[in-house]
């Protein structure tokens, strides 16, 4: 599959349905990456025409705005609104909660507003209406617990349209002890992903991880690249990656699709 | 005799109340203005359901029954306490009884059940937090004085519903000596066989000696609690529904924008900007060093923060061992709040600017520096170890936000000071020179030749 730019779109007048925004993690970090071609390949699927801003797109700037970093945040959102009003592009999609949290919630503030959605609220709608269709096959009676992102979660509220997502997988979802509104953080959010930890007992992926083993889980799903990454390398510590996976929904939607 | 004593007791703990909480308004007012938009019925829905209902106590069931039991016990000895007043400054006794009949027995008997609900309540506290020891009662930063203040006022809630039972159980015992001076209550829930178990057959006048002993003893407690309070996280009793309606109503992931840092980076960019807003030459400082650069609200939060600890519970960082608790950084900041507060009160000239000494005549928050700040109370370590996962919000009963707190000492380690996490150095020049959270060799673009 071909997947467009806004440039090359625009260049050949087709106006997409949606602009789909891959996001630093999704564009360069190696397992992300794999979530952005799955998450394509299901908007292709599905028939839905959409495009990327590519080069065109930089960081959202959350980390540096949450490092405490306004300069640069203002920088780059402000280029970045700048990039997306020029495309007039009206609805987002990605597949990263914090891009989602602050396109959403903190561009509108210097100017840029757009219906932005979480990429598993896109692919719930999808189900929804049809476009695309799901058999539990591989994951049907398999354990699967799903982690809450906090950006998705307890700070935008988006709780179910993930689990409504794994249940049409027919799997058998277990819940965490500390789950939605009180779901813990992988450790990874405020920048904290980009810095060594400060000093403690323990490191906040490892004690996720922890949690998410003691359901007996066999995958655990997330849907954010920074969480994947951070339980992740909790399970390796654990050296429980050989039989623990862990996976973007998308991923595991794009395994079942009919 | 007595009437004197309670007017004048009264008068001057009301005059030493009232000094003390203009004190912590004028603390609170120490920070900056703040946004009070929004929409006003959400405001007072918010009062209704989360500060009167108690809403999001009821997300930890055993805690919050019996801090019910407690609060509506409390809200109710309120009638009971006006009785007391009346009574007090006109030396009548039970000045209510003859009007309202059977209502009145209605209320007391109430406030009784209640006030022997909250005396259970009151040992389940007391053991939850000296032999059970929940956790998050007993974290470090409630070490001495914050673990006193919460044991004496659960001893002052032993005292207080002593009294009642006292006063109302003598009291109904002398009912049936002295009808004309003890006016007919009927019968009252509990002191009605309390009474006459404990007090009966005693001496009329050792029973009248008791029945004051009751009456003063519960208002010398409520006097005392008034006095005390302003010293106490137990001021939340107040604090908790001003907090609530001025909690904040944005989305809760928007981070409060920098207009002035916005505008300078437009016109950098060779955009339009409203340079109203910009700093205009001089050396700005942004983000927050001391209280005086955080808004009112957040001081607000401070001083109703009630030290329960449900923030730090379910800190990710406070509980894998790191330095950070927030409910640590909300006493951080009532009590440098409260140490500004004294030491402008006091008017001591050391405390004003050093600069122009001379010329300063009165000491005020505009030439306040005692050469102190927020980071002697607040560690980097700890404002550095926030994943900003916002459980602290979601945790809270009174919704205290203790994250923006830190994200604006953030704020002001990295623009002000060029300070912060030397990991952060990296990440700060590939996004500014790169567009990207890392120093990338390839095209932002190129993942998509393979799919």
């Amino acid at each position: 599959m071909t997947i467009k730019t806004m440039a090359e779109a625009t260049a050949e007048g087709i106006e997409v349905e949606v602009l789909f925004w891959v996001g630093c993690a999704g564009s360069f970090d190696a397992r992300a990456q794999k979530v952005t071609k799955a998450f394509s390949q299901l908007l292709d699927k599905a028939g839905v025409s959409f495009a990327i801003l590519g080069n065109e797109e930089a960081c959202t700037g959350d980390p540096a705005r949450r490092a405490g970093n306004e300069f640069i945040f203002q920088m780059l959102a402000l280029q970045n609104i700048n990039t997306l009003n020029m495309y007039g592009v009206k609805k987002i999609v990605t597949a990263c909660p914090h891009c989602f949290n602050t396109l959403k919630n903190e561009y509108p503030a210097l100017g840029g507003n757009y219906e932005v959605v979480h990429h598993t609220q896109f692919l719930q709608g999808l189900l929804n209406d049809g476009k695309l269709k799901v058999e539990g096959g591989s994951f049907k009676g398999k354990k699967i617990t799903y982690h809450d992102s906090c950006y998705l979660g307890r700070i935008n509220g988006e709780y179910e349209a993930p689990r409504d997502l794994l249940t049409n997988l027919e799997a058998d979802l277990v819940e965490m002890k500390r789950c939605k509104t009180t779901g813990l953080c992988c450790g990874a959010g405020g920048a904290q992903m980009f810095k060594e930890d400060e000093p403690g007992d323990k490191r906040i992926n490892i004690e996720r991880a922890e949690e998410a083993l003691s359901t007996n889980a066999n995958i655990v799903a997330a849907n954010c690249p920074f969480c994947i990454t951070m339980i992740t390398d909790g399970m390796k510590a654990k050296d429980k990656q050989d039989d623990v996976m862990v996976m973007d929904i998308s991923e595991m939607i794009l395994q079942s699709v009919k | 005799m007595q009437q004197i004593i309670f007017i004048v007791l009264t008068g001057i703990v009301s005059f030493f109340a009232y000094k003390k909480f203009s004190q912590i308004y004028r603390n609170i007012m120490l920070g900056k203005s703040s946004d009070m938009s929004g929409d006003t019925a959400q405001r007072w829905q918010n009062v209704i359901f989360v500060a009167f209902g108690q809403k999001k106590m009821f997300k930890n069931w055993i805690p919050a029954i019996f801090h019910l039991f407690i609060y509506v016990a409390f809200l109710f000895t309120q009638v009971e306490l006006i009785e007391i007043i009346i009574d007090g400054i006109f030396g009548v006794h039970r000045f209510f009884a003859p009007f309202l009949g059977g209502l009145y027995t209605l209320i007391i008997s109430s406030i009784e059940v209640l006030s022997l609900l909250a005396l259970v309540a009151t040992f389940v506290f007391l053991y939850r937090r000296n032999l059970l020891k929940v956790p998050r009662l007993v974290k470090s930063e409630l070490n001495g004085w914050p673990k006193l203040d919460a044991n004496l006022i659960l001893i002052g809630e032993l005292l207080l519903v002593t009294g009642i039972f006292t006063m109302n159980g003598a009291d109904s015992v002398l009912q049936g000596i002295d009808p004309t001076h003890y006016p007919e209550t009927g019968s009252l829930a509990i002191s009605s066989w309390f009474g006459p178990a404990v007090f009966g057959g005693m001496e009329p006048e050792s029973l009248m000696f008791v029945e004051r002993f009751g009456w003063w003893l519960h208002l010398l407690v409520v006097l005392g609690f008034i006095s005390y309070l302003p010293y106490s996280k137990h001021l939340h009793i107040f604090m908790a529904f001003p907090n609530v309606y001025f909690s904040k109503l944005t989305p809760r992931g928007e981070m409060e924008n920098m207009p002035e840092i916005m505008n300078e980076v437009k016109s950098m960019l060779g955009m339009e900007a409203d340079t109203s807003a910009t700093s205009g030459g001089e050396m700005p400082e942004f983000g927050s060093k001391d209280v005086f650069d955080l808004s009112w609200k957040n001081i607000l939060n401070a001083y109703s923060c009630t030290e329960c600890g449900r923030c730090s519970a379910v800190c990710p960082a406070n509980l894998t061992g790191k330095n950070l608790s927030p409910r640590k950084i909300m006493m951080d900041i009532r009590d440098r709040a409260t140490e500004i507060g004294n030491n402008i009160a006091s008017g001591d000239l050391k405390y004003a600017k050093t600069k122009d000494n001379t010329d300063i005549k009165t000491l005020t928050a505009d030439n306040y520096d005692d050469g102190k700040s927020l980071f002697d109370y607040i560690s980097r370590e700890e404002l550095h170890a926030c994943t900003t996962c916002n459980a602290c919000v979601e945790a809270c009963p009174i919704l205290i936000d203790p994250l923006e707190p830190i994200l604006k000492m953030r704020r002001y380690e990295i623009l002000t000071e060029s300070a912060g996490p030397g990991d952060w150095v990296p990440m700060f020049t590939a996004m500014e020179n790169g567009g990207c959270v890392w120093q990338m060799p390839v095209e932002r673009e190129a993942w998509r030749a393979e799919v």
